[in-house]
């Protein structure tokens, strides 16, 4: 059910404020924190970073803060180039990666970080995807065949691979689901933008040959048909890709193979 | 470690609105709208049925500040509702998916009922309340 207001353990109080001293080109961030070990309700913590020796995107001023103003910041990150998707936080109200999200697009004078929103917090900005994952296991996110393995790899044409474009570069970030109001309120067993985008991978690749299967699991009033075409999902994807699209044909698919 | 009760994120309250999001919330709410709508129409209907004094209450209900409120808002409620489901429509066709094209359709849905219940208001207004 649709719960609109925060539980108890989660209202956000007010936090410490970290003046830059001494700074050229100041610009503040407010960013959510709670640990797990002083029984503490989250808070927004501000800090001041000097723009005049920080790098260009947000990552470098979560970094910067890390290293020079307050070690207890947590946070994911990898690859600092947008392919790994660990660093995917809620700036500025929508949800992207903090490592190819550049300061100077953030057009107020504060920038606002949150966690990935409607999740379990292990710390800070880290969000538990156990879920999450757990969903992206549950759809069998590998190639399925009957029959018998060629003597070599299993051919697809070039056509056919062009079919993936547009599904084959999600990175599970879950940007996408947790920017969608359906998968906040029924998260619990809608599947999400990003589970079923992947979930239509696997059905647009030719090789793959348990369509019918994968339309029989997911032909289910929560798994799909949570989606209510809100779009939150594609406008907000780092990676430019489409997912409301991909739950559209997987609903199209439905219904042509009824008739 | 024991799971210490972990917070959940914020997410209502700090996510940015943005028009798909608005128009999709509106179509519940005008669809919520109509339903209860449909009670004020319904009571038309009795009053016609029960005679003349009676319709004379249900006229002079919606012909006053508060009818005239609700009415507006019915109206607005049943043409956004219809804008937005043939819209809905669309995009369940396969349609309208890309960043520009539903940006642009959901303000079409608000600008556009908008117009439609000016138009029908300034006609019942002005033409309607001549005949």
């Amino acid at each position: 059910m649709a719960e609109f207001t925060l539980p108890k353990n989660s209202k956000i109080q007010s936090g410490k404020h970290y003046p830059a001293k001494g700074a050229k080109k100041p610009r503040t961030f407010k960013i959510y924190r709670w640990s797990p070990d002083d029984g503490q309700n989250p808070r927004i913590d501000t800090y001041e970073v000097d723009m005049a020796s920080c790098g260009p995107m947000v990552l470098d001023a979560l970094l910067k803060i890390k290293n020079e103003i307050d070690p207890t910041l947590t946070l994911r990150r990898s690859c600092r180039e947008g392919i790994c998707g660990s660093c995917a936080m809620n700036i500025e109200g929508t949800n992207t990666l903090a490592c190819t999200k550049a300061i100077d697009d953030c057009k107020g004078g504060e920038v606002a970080i949150y966690p990935l929103p409607h999740m379990p917090v292990v710390k800070d900005l880290v969000p538990d995807l156990t879920h999450f994952y757990a969903q992206y296991a549950s759809i069998k996110p590998w190639i399925r065949t009957q029959s018998p393995a060629p003597a070599r790899e299993r051919l697809q044409s070039p056509e056919d691979r062009k079919q993936l474009d547009g599904y084959y570069e999600c990175i599970l970030c879950a940007c996408c689901s947790t920017s969608c109001p359906s998968y906040w309120w029924n998260g619990d067993r809608y599947l999400g933008p990003a589970i079923l985008l992947q979930a239509y991978r696997w059905i647009a690749d030719s090789r793959d040959e348990a369509t019918g299967e994968r339309l029989d699991d997911l032909e289910d009033p929560f798994k799909l048909y949570r989606c209510h075409t809100i779009m939150n999902c594609a406008r907000t994807c780092p990676k430019g890709l489409n997912p409301a699209k991909a739950i559209a044909e997987i609903k199209k698919l439905m219904v042509e193979r009824r008739s | 470690m024991a799971d210490t009760q972990r917070p959940l994120s914020p997410h209502l309250s700090v996510y940015k609105w943005q028009v798909q999001m608005v128009t999709s919330i509106l179509h519940r709410a005008t669809g919520m709208a109509l339903a209860v709508g449909l009670l004020l129409a319904a009571w038309g209907l009795v009053a016609l049925a029960g005679g003349e004094e009676r319709f004379g209450h249900f006229t002079a209900f919606v012909g006053s500040p508060v009818g005239i409120i609700l009415l507006v808002g019915w109206s607005w409620s049943l043409f956004y509702h219809l804008c937005n489901g043939i819209r809905h429509l669309v995009q369940d066709g396969g349609y309208g998916y890309e960043i520009v094209q539903f940006v642009r359709s959901s303000w079409a849905s608000i600008v556009l009922s908008l117009l439609l219940t000016a138009a029908v208001w300034a006609y019942v207004l002005t033409l309607g309340a001549a005949a």
